[in-house]
């Protein structure tokens, strides 16, 4: 390449396949969806107004902000936790660790989705099980309602999690942590007050991936939510295939991108790109 | 390192390591007197490091005691030997202030934030970073950032101190700088210093004693003359600087020493011939030797001819060839290079008795 082209010339055409696609993809369809939701059903902003007095759509969009704040924590604390291991562990914790990072990709997300459904239903095998041994009487409501999303959707961040906070594992110098312990400092507080802070640009990443993720859920809310537990994706695809109201759903979908765009504008302020991989 | 504040003495006994079949240390027996600034010196992969980690708490020997002003500390983790240390490359917290840094080990003591706040106001004043007490480490240079790693590790008065090549990444001249402020950091807080080095000139100017290391072995322990000027060995000898060394026989006891026959000339000099046999290595440091027209009755002298010099500025260093064609070189005034060059370049070689040694041939 280098012979011919300057890098960043040639750096453009190695990119320039995935740009393009982008754009014919993703960005002129959506350039529609923001035309429909200035024009559908009459041109205006009367669809954006009606975002902010429909108490429905405020309470799936408070909601989904909920779902997504709990899955985070959860997911990135738990996701921290097998990420040590993965990059600290003796040989064989490593493997272990890495064989329950790796195995969910394999899993399509329906799969994961209904299993959790199985597990956790009325007459799933943690019901009968708890009732099987007296524990309970009644079945507990794990499913179909916000307990069942957060598990559900947890379960499939976790691996995403993972890897930014690797990468901020891997380069972090052993002899700064042999140093605190040096100095006096337990384990315990070296682990809290050194290799945590140290890591805080992978906590960042991880987290920002996963909530960012949790806001645009679909498949698993709908199926672990029962319709009863409506996150802003669900809702755009009642509004655009139920209630033909496309306005509407134009508007939220709108309304969630600007979200996004900005969460990530506000990420990369303080993390490096590079830092995330 | 059990009271604060005070020098520790240590006593290493037969310690050992190894990892896996690999014999990092063997058998290293060795007491470091309070308030001692020792160094330990040696080529990578001497086993220096592995000794001053073992110290530290940071790597567990395989066999052997350690001591700490008696104490058995073998066993101890690194947190409860609290030995300050100054790593190679410093390892400061990269997301704590200069004063936080320092601050570290007194907090995990539980210290009072007034006094906390005392000290570390003191420390930094004692190693010159006023001024600097907000930054992060990114933001100051080489000797800033090692004067933090000294301030940190000498804030909470440890027994004992422990530097992994603190300097390796410095310039020259502010590497010559930092010696200096570590000498005086050794003088006013009468710690003992245990000091890892591969630069022998570094050990020599800094040290109260040097210990010199090879392939896991402690080869000798001396004073800086002691080991530069009677080196147990030839490892010893080469390591520590230039020295010359010529064939020797007939070797066999005098009165003040030895006495043997170098290039068919008697020769006098220091040490014991039966430890060394009759064949045997004299070696002598190139600034030890001068050039003379004659070698005068009763004094050590060879004959020698010039064949290149080397001006160095207050010196100039000349190499020659004996008669039997040893190599061998000297540290002379200028205008002595000068006259041995011009003269036909046939010169005695003379030495005083007392700088020559004698090591065992071939080793």
């Amino acid at each position: 390449m280098k012979a011919y082209l300057s890098d960043r010339t040639g750096a453009a055409l190695l990119m320039a396949p995935l740009l393009l696609f982008l754009v014919l993809a993703y960005a002129w369809p959506f350039l529609g969806v923001v035309k429909w939701s200035f024009t559908l059903p009459t041109p205006g902003v009367g669809q954006y107004d009606a975002l902010l007095t429909d108490a429905l759509v405020q309470s799936v969009f408070i909601r989904t902000l909920r779902i997504a704040a709990i899955v985070t924590i959860v997911s990135v604390a738990a996701a921290y936790a097998i990420t040590v291991v993965w990059v600290r562990g003796s040989p064989v914790q490593r493997v272990v660790a890495e064989f329950c990072i790796l195995v969910p990709f394999w899993i399509s997300v329906l799969t994961r989705a209904f299993g959790w459904v199985a597990l956790l239903s009325n007459r799933g095998l943690i019901n009968t099980w708890l009732q099987g041994i007296g524990f309970i009487s009644e079945p507990l409501a794990l499913v179909r309602n916000e307990f069942g999303v957060i598990v559900g959707m947890t379960h499939f961040l976790i691996p995403f999690a993972v890897f930014p906070l690797a990468s901020a594992m891997r380069s972090l110098d052993d002899r700064v942590l042999l140093a605190a312990r040096g100095l006096g400092s337990s384990r315990m507080r070296t682990f809290w007050s050194v290799f945590v802070p140290m890591t805080r640009s992978g906590i960042i990443g991880s987290a920002t991936i996963v909530f960012v993720f949790s806001l645009g859920f679909f498949v698993t809310p709908a199926i672990l939510g029962g319709g009863r537990s409506v996150m802003v994706a669900e809702l755009i695809y009642l509004r655009i295939f139920q209630s033909p109201d496309w306005g509407l759903g134009a508007a939220i979908s709108v309304v969630l991108v600007l979200f996004v765009g900005a969460l990530m504008a506000l990420l990369f302020r303080y993390v490096r790109p590079r830092q995330l991989v | 390192m059990q009271q604060p504040g005070r020098a520790a003495e240590i006593k290493a006994i037969g310690i050992g390591k190894s990892f896996g079949s690999f014999r990092a240390l063997d058998n290293l027996t060795l007491d470091i007197g309070r308030g001692e600034f020792l160094t330990l010196l040696g080529p990578s992969g001497s086993g220096k490091t592995t000794f001053l980690m073992i110290l530290a708490g940071f790597v567990q020997p395989t066999d052997g005691r350690l001591y700490s002003d008696g104490v058995d500390i073998t066993d101890r983790p690194a947190e409860q030997r609290a030995a300050g240390m100054v790593f190679q490359g410093y390892a400061l917290f990269p997301h704590m202030s200069v004063e936080a840094n320092i601050a570290f080990p007194l907090k995990v003591r539980k210290k009072s934030a007034a006094e906390i706040k005392r000290r570390v106001g003191e420390m930094i004043e004692r190693v010159g970073l006023q001024g600097h007490e907000k930054k992060l480490p990114a933001q100051l240079s080489g000797g800033q950032q090692q004067r933090v790693a000294l301030a940190r590790a000498l804030v909470f008065e440890p027994g004992v101190l422990l530097l992994d090549e603190p300097f390796s990444a410095l310039d020259k001249g502010l590497r010559g700088q930092m010696q200096a402020e570590m000498k005086r950091l050794h003088q006013e807080t009468g710690t003992t210093f245990v000091f890892v080095t591969h630069d022998q000139s570094e050990a020599l100017a800094l040290s109260s004693r040097v210990a010199i290391f090879d392939h896991g072995r402690l080869l000798q322990v001396g004073a800086p003359d002691e080991v530069y000027d009677r080196p147990a060995n030839r490892f010893v000898a080469e390591f520590l600087g230039e020295i010359n060394m010529l064939p020797l026989k007939g070797v066999r006891n005098a009165d003040n020493g030895a006495i043997g026959l170098c290039e068919d000339r008697a020769v006098s000099l220091r040490g014991n011939a039966d430890t060394v046999g009759s064949n045997a290595i004299l070696a002598i440091r190139p600034e030890y030797m001068s050039i003379a027209r004659e070698a005068a009755a009763g004094e050590n002298g060879i004959a020698a001819t010039a064949i290149a010099s080397t001006y160095l500025g207050a010196a100039t260093r000349l190499d020659l060839t004996t008669r039997q064609g040893a190599r061998v070189t000297v540290s002379v005034p200028n205008e002595v290079a000068a006259a041995a060059l011009s003269k036909g370049n046939s010169v005695w070689l003379t030495w005083p008795a007392e700088k020559g040694f004698l090591l065992p041939d071939g080793g």
